[in-house]
């Protein structure tokens, strides 16, 4: 591979261009660079709206008989935090990445279907600004209009007419399925890219594990996003065309709502956790100085991963009343996951032992990562068996079991993405020190609001409920989640600040900040247009290593 | 800093150890508690064991694990005397991925077999023929109980005998729901099952200590899920038959309080309410015959006293903002007599 002539001619990057014409650029651009970061950027908006709302939640919760808000705007506050967070923020970011970096670590000048990506980032924007539009439509900002409140998974029959008159359900059914058109689009695009824009010499055992990972994503994508479309719209046919599906008063299903939904909700689970260790899988090898420990075998956990978490989704369902031979299937499927995500556990520590590792702030994040995903996945062993579900189901302690999920593993790891790859993003390096404030901050609130959290799932207390009872020991640890909850609302303002300020003033980054083994790295920072100005060839996983180390190259091993 | 942090999860785990702790301990007072790690009845009991047998595994799994991490990311960090070299490249050992494999399959058999006991142990248990029957039905924002073999209706406090372990008199409960979902959850005496319309559930406890149990509805259905309170209280088999007694009575007719019961018979109380052995056969709201047998009103928002139910009546929404019984704008002389009405139904 070459690492020299980087230098192509930046077509177009003249000064004097008014800001209409920069925007005229990104708003019609194919570039998949471009739409990567217009991904980061809309997640990173819709992440501080969700956060405004997961305050509210918690001023409301912080002690008993509160009334900071009516129950109507609470409900409404809950289902658009999850519905944001999930639709919005976590995918997005994650397309985001997948976009901006897939084609670069494959030696690929763009992705397969330019248009495509275009169409289908812009078809995911329209998805959250439905959304919002809900609150401004029906009955105007008071009271917050049509926002929905039907919870993220707006089971039935609360969605059918009956319940759900106004239009609140739709602009929730339509924001699902139209961002749900967009992620398909984008996972077909990432699929094609992977099979077939590898640069000469990358076999698929020798692509970086973050484009396997993807890859595996962007398949989970396909077969889980189509069921939820499927849902939506049948869910249109109720409301608008007579359909009985899940219109339980004219003798509709409830449950196979969620059937629907949870056929997607649980692999969806792995579409956004994913991405995270395909994050984890690239940065904690260069910051242990070492390659990932056991490549092939991490693949197949991957994939075996994917399959399995195709059959699990009734785990969401234990308290249904489904049969005991179900519900012991659904146990075994559910228990049977832990294994290969054993798996990956022990490779990244496997990865780590015996290496140098430099704690620099990406390297920090995915250590928190490992612990909170071990922690995560214990507590999901819990409620995987299904009697102690029965307890634990629909209870604070799922609350805190999935927001360890979403936020102690997924969100780290997005942190940890951010602060290694924006220096390849923007040229600049973010403030460490910021960032290893961030980190801690975000570690100590993370952890007071989310420890503790579990508790009064444990001592009864419910989710979606807008206030609770005195006297039922849940006050005193309600009021310290919400003290964590601001604790990390001000690491996220930092973190943006830092992404802010660094982007004018920090340091000057290179091409190879971290001493990476990647392409990306081999191209100047931010990437030229069309990335490569002569397509390299690699020889094995590491092609930069390789470059760096003529002495002991990877080749040889491969 | 990698000392910070050793001690920072130290400071951490016991905190957990101490929430544990605060889990198992009474609240304060004589409040009932709602923990799941307090059972009184045997599903709650098999779950607790089976928990505990969950929580020791994962807690093993966890330190071993966590052990791991630790001893890594303290004996590898770099160090700033180290030189440039870079490590040993290693990349895999066929040996030990198989270790890590197996062990965590056998543990997962384990597990499964485990829980699978226990499941089966609770959802196929045997109904024996001194069982109580009752019907739960939920409704936005409360709780109907039937009594089928006994022809009592009332609303969101249950009442069941205590079981004897020695002759077992368990309560199995037929779940319906007359609107959206709805999860019943007393913790002390068993997991939640979901009531779904359109779909029959079961579930069942045998209550080994009488008293107040607490629990609430556990499914989001609505404005005013979080006021679905329940209360089951857990009676001495004599007190259960006098309360069985006193529910079986026709309505108290009101003759002194005629004016207040003319305002009720009159408004649209009686399309949503009934009162035994009266015009009032409404259905979509509580069963009204026996009111004040109960000590709370809307499903556990407010306590039954005379107030609160007159603010009640004048205004839900002050109690309950978003429950499905409307204000029905009654002058105050009207609401009194009315409020006079309702407290003669005992
Ligand atoms: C549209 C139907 C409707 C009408 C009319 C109505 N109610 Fe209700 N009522 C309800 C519903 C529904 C509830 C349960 C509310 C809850 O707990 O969320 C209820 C609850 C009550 C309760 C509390 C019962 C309990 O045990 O918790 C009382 C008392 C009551 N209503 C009295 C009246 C009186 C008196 C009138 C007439 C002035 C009246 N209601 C009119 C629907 C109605
Ligand atoms: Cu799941
Ligand atoms: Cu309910």
């Amino acid at each position: 591979m070459s690492s020299d002539a980087i230098a192509v001619q930046t077509a177009g990057v003249s000064a004097d261009r008014t800001w209409l014409q920069t925007l005229h650029e990104w708003v019609t651009t194919v570039d998949h660079k471009r739409l990567g970061v217009l991904y980061v950027f809309y997640a990173l908006i819709f992440l501080v709206i969700g956060g405004i709302e997961a305050t509210i939640i918690r001023i409301q919760l912080m002690r008993a008989h509160n009334d900071f808000v009516s129950p109507q705007v609470f409900n409404r506050m809950f289902t658009l935090h999850g519905t944001t967070m999930i639709f919005f923020v976590i995918m997005p970011f994650m397309f985001g990445f997948a976009n901006y970096l897939v084609p670069l670590m494959i030696g690929a000048r763009d992705m397969a279907f330019p248009r495509l990506n275009a169409f289908s980032f812009w078809l995911t924007a329209l998805g959250g600004t439905l959304l919002y539009f809900s609150i401004v439509g029906g009955s105007g900002l008071y009271g917050a209009g049509s926002a929905p409140d039907v919870g993220w998974w707006a089971y039935a029959p609360l969605t059918s007419r009956a319940f759900s008159p106004g239009h609140s359900a739709d602009y929730w059914t339509i924001a699902v399925l139209v961002s749900g058109f967009g992620s398909i689009g984008t996972a077909v695009n990432l699929v094609a890219t992977v099979l077939s824009m590898r640069c000469p010499g990358m076999k698929l055992s020798r692509m970086p594990l973050f484009a396997w990972l993807t890859l595996v994503m962007s398949g989970l994508v396909l077969i889980s996003i189509s069921p939820l479309s499927a849902a939506q719209i049948m869910l249109l046919v109720d409301r608008y065309l007579g359909g009985h599906f899940f219109d339980t008063q004219a003798g509709g299903s409830a449950t196979l709502w969620m059937h629907f939904f949870w056929i997607f909700g649980h692999p969806e689970v792995y579409i956004l956790v994913i991405p995270a260790f395909a994050f984890a899988s690239e940065i904690i090898p260069v910051f242990s100085r070492k390659p990932i420990f056991g490549y092939p075998v991490m693949v197949g956990a991957t994939v075996s991963i994917g399959f399995v978490s195709i059959s699990v989704w009734a785990h969401h369902m234990f308290t249904i009343g489904m049969t005991s031979y179900s519900n012991s299937f659904f146990v075994l499927t559910t228990m049977i996951i832990a294994v290969p995500t054993g798996i990956k556990i022990f490779n990244w520590l496997g990865t780590m032992w015996g290496g140098k590792l430099q704690f620099k702030t990406p390297m920090l994040f995915c250590i928190g990562f490992l612990f909170q995903f071990l922690i995560a996945g214990l507590t999901g062993i819990m409620l995987g068996a299904a009697p102690f579900n029965w307890q634990l189901s629909g209870s604070y302690f799922v609350v805190a079991h999935f927001h360890y999920m979403i936020v102690g593993a997924i969100l780290f790891c997005i942190f940890g993405a951010i602060y290694y790859w924006y220096p390849k993003i923007t040229g600049r390096m973010l403030n460490e020190s910021l960032g290893k404030l961030h980190f801690w901050l975000f570690v100590i609130g993370f952890h007071l609001t989310f420890d503790v959290m579990h508790v009064p799932g444990i001592l009864g207390m419910p989710r979606r409920i807008y206030t609770y009872e005195p006297g039922r020991g849940w006050d005193t640890l309600n009021m310290i989640i919400t003290i964590g909850a601001f604790i990390q609302g001000i690491a996220i303002l930092l973190f943006l600040a830092n992404l802010v300020f660094s982007y004018f003033g920090g340091s000057k980054a290179g091409n190879d900040p971290w001493d990476g083994w990647t392409l990306e790295w081999s191209v100047s920072s931010p990437p030229p247009v069309y990335n490569f100005a002569s397509i390299p060839a690699v020889a094995s996983r590491r092609p930069l290593w390789d470059l760096k180390h003529p002495e002991d190259p990877d080749t040889h091993y491969d | 800093m990698v000392v910070g942090r050793a001690l920072g999860i130290l400071v951490l785990l016991a905190g957990i150890l101490f929430a544990a702790g605060l889990c198992r301990a009474s609240p304060l007072g004589d409040n009932p508690t709602t923990s799941i790690f307090q059972p009184h009845s045997t599903p709650a009991e098999s779950i607790y064991h089976l928990s505990i047998f969950v929580l020791v595994i994962t807690a093993v799994i966890f330190l071993v694990v966590f052990g791991l991490l630790i001893y890594a990311v303290v004996k590898f960090r770099s160090r700033a005397t180290g030189t440039d070299r870079e490590p040993a490249q290693v990349y895999g050992s066929t040996q030990i991925e198989l270790a890590w494999t197996i062990i965590p399959i056998l543990i997962v058999v384990v597990l499964f077999l485990a829980t699978a006991r226990v499941i089966h142990a609770i959802q196929d248990a045997h109904k024996p023929a001194t069982a109580l029957e009752v019907t739960a039905i939920g409704h936005q924002f409360w709780w109907e109980f039937r009594y089928p073999t006994l022809g009592i209706v009332t609303a969101n406090e249950l009442h069941i005998p205590v079981s004897d372990p020695a002759r077992p008199t368990p309560t199995f409960l037929k779940l319906l729901s007359a609107d959206t979902d709805h999860s019943f959850w007393v913790p002390q005496l068993a997991g939640k099952t979901d009531l779904i319309p359109n779909r029959v559930n079961e579930t069942w406890m045998d209550p080994h200590e009488t008293g107040i149990y607490l629990g609430q509805c556990a499914q989001y259905c609505g404005t005013q899920h979080a006021k679905m309170l329940l209360r089951v209280s857990v009676d001495t088999p004599e007190e259960f038959d006098a309360w069985v007694r006193t529910q079986k009575q026709p309505a108290n007719q009101g003759e002194k309080e005629i004016a207040g019961r003319r305002v009720f018979e009159t408004t649209a109380c009686i399309n949503c309410h009934a009162v035994g052995g009266t015009v009032a056969t409404g259905r979509f709201g509580p069963d009204l015959t026996h009111l004040m047998s109960r000590s709370t009103i809307a499903s556990g928002a407010a306590e039954n006293t005379p107030e609160n139910l007159r603010l009640w009546v004048q205004k839900p929404d002050a109690i309950k903002p978003g429950s499905l019984m409307p204000a029905m704008k009654l002058s105050d002389d009207d609401l009194d007599a009315l409020t006079r009405y309702l407290e003669t139904l005992r």
